[in-house]
């Protein structure tokens, strides 16, 4: 696999990245994950306010062929959703980790912030993926 | 781990275009190269090459080939002319689906049968078992590949293939043998995709040559490789039914709008009886299209639900890139099966508002 991943995020097993914003924490899917399902045609997410747990699900997303759940990389209240994917869920495949971000949490636990991966251990982990 | 995958002779090609693998009825198959929604796109406005070779053929053959053919399938086949083809179901004894084929009289004495890559073996062990010994039939999945050119260029591609006058001119569901590319070869007007287009059969080694010769020539024509992804939305858009979604040894043609391909007066047929009485007692339930009002995509399986209880189940449901709704397929009761009538579906516990539309979702 010749894709590199952004430095500067922090990643889960379930293909998630976090992106630590003060004290806000901006969510979205990787480019392995976009990869996996194609083209996004619709994304479920929950409103502000509502709580959100660590690997737990938090909404969905559907491509044409497929539905797969969201987690959440970590626990706390959804601050803000991006409103924009609801008429162009397309923003997910074209650029997943800037116009195509899903939600942002501020963290209840900062702890859980640590158990995330940089990118190098991700990318290790993805090679662990495809056999 | 997982049994062996087959490959079709035209594996290495998808790999080279990179395409996405996976498995599909025990085949390991391209099911998208640049994207199902462009992919899909492609066949709507130009046109698009697809492998199909993991679906089955069975060669019949001899004076009896016809009349052993038409005792297999709810369609007539006796009156099938040399050079043209029909779609039939061919049912149990009970008259539920074994399979959806289509049939082509490629001779006098000579009935090729292609059915689903899912149901090969099935089919092929009922048609050992039905057709009489003195009846040389064959299974040629094997050897056989099928490519499927389809949409509004596809004629043009063939053109620019040299095809010859009379294969341009092939009238919908009629075959045809030709040579291509060098490539000997059977070309029918048929396809699963709501456009024209031609489906071509030819040996598995020739598969390759052929397939580059047509992305070759059809490059500028707009031809592009096309997955299996695109092929399901495709055929949802004109209602075609997919053999384990739509329809199943659970289901009868009637109910599944196939009646048409069911005649009950042409001739003895495995099913018809039970048919009969099928037709006599009335529907139940019938398979109806439907779109999505609320925000949410029916996926297969989902539950059909109205004033609070299930009534149904989604058999087929996506995007439908072309008619830009969110559309599915179900079993209905009766009651329910009416242009404009209100259904929810369930999806992951909620319930989402659907109407019932009109089929086709799409037509050229």
């Amino acid at each position: 696999m010749t894709v590199t991943y952004p430095r500067n995020l922090q990643y889960t097993r379930d293909h998630e990245w976090a992106r630590i914003e003060g004290d806000v924490i901006r969510v979205g899917i990787t480019s392995y994950a976009v990869e996996q399902l194609g083209d996004v045609t619709l994304v479920d997410m929950p409103a502000p306010g509502e709580d959100v747990q660590a690997h737990e699900r938090f909404g969905d997303i559907e491509s044409v062929k497929t539905v797969s759940e969201l987690f959440a990389p970590v626990s706390g209240e959804v601050v803000d959703v991006n409103a924009a994917l609801e008429s162009s869920p397309e923003l997910v495949n074209e650029n997943p980790y800037e116009d195509g971000w899903l939600i942002t949490i501020r963290p209840s636990d900062q702890v859980e912030l640590e158990g995330l991966m940089d990118a190098a251990k991700y990318e290790e982990y993805l090679g662990t993926l495809d056999g | 781990m997982p049994n062996a995958l087959r490959e079709t002779a035209l594996a290495d090609e998808h790999r080279a275009r990179g395409a996405r693998l996976v498995p599909f009825a025990g085949w390991l198959m391209p099911v998208q190269y640049a994207g199902i929604k462009k992919e899909h796109e492609a066949v709507r406005s130009r046109a698009g090459l697809f492998d199909v070779s993991h679906m089955g053929e069975i060669l019949v053959e001899g004076p009896e080939a016809v009349a052993a053919v038409d005792y297999l399938v709810t369609n007539d086949v006796s009156k099938l002319e040399v050079g043209r083809a029909l779609y039939t179901t061919c049912c149990n004894e009970a008259g539920r689906i074994l399979d959806d084929l289509i049939v082509y009289r490629l001779e006098d004495e000579k009935v090729l049968v292609v059915c689903n890559a899912s149901n090969r073996e099935n089919i092929v062990a009922h048609f050992a078992k039905n057709l009489s010994l003195g009846t040389p039939w064959n299974d040629v999945s094997d050897a056989w590949a099928l490519l499927a050119l389809q949409g509004p260029k596809a004629v043009e591609v063939m053109k620019a293939l040299g095809a010859p006058q009379d294969v341009l001119h092939l009238p919908y569901f009629h075959v045809i043998r030709t040579s291509l590319a060098g490539v000997e070869l059977w070309v029918a007007r048929t396809g699963y995709t709501g456009e024209d287009g031609f489906e071509l059969f030819c040996a598995s080694d020739d598969a390759v040559r052929l397939w580059r010769a047509l992305l070759e020539t059809g490059a500028s024509h707009g031809l592009e490789p096309v997955g299996l992804g695109a092929r399901d939305t495709l055929r949802l858009e004109a209602r075609l039914a997919l053999y384990g979604n739509d329809i199943s040894e659970q289901t009868h043609p009637f109910e599944a709008g196939l009646g048409w391909v069911v005649k009950l007066d042409a001739g003895d047929f495995i099913g018809r009886d039970a048919l009969r009485a099928t037709k006599a007692a009335g529907l139940e339930r019938k398979l109806v299209g439907f779109e999505m009002t609320g925000r949410g995509i029916a996926r297969h399986g989902y539950p059909i639900v109205a004033d609070g209880k299930q009534v149904g189940e989604v058999t087929s449901g996506s995007p439908g890139p072309t008619v830009g709704r969110n559309i599915g397929l179900g079993y209905v009761p009766l009651a329910l099966a009416k242009v404009g009538t209100g259904l929810g579906i369930e999806i992951r516990g909620k319930v989402v508002d659907a109407v019932v539309v009109s089929t086709p979702f799409y037509k050229r």
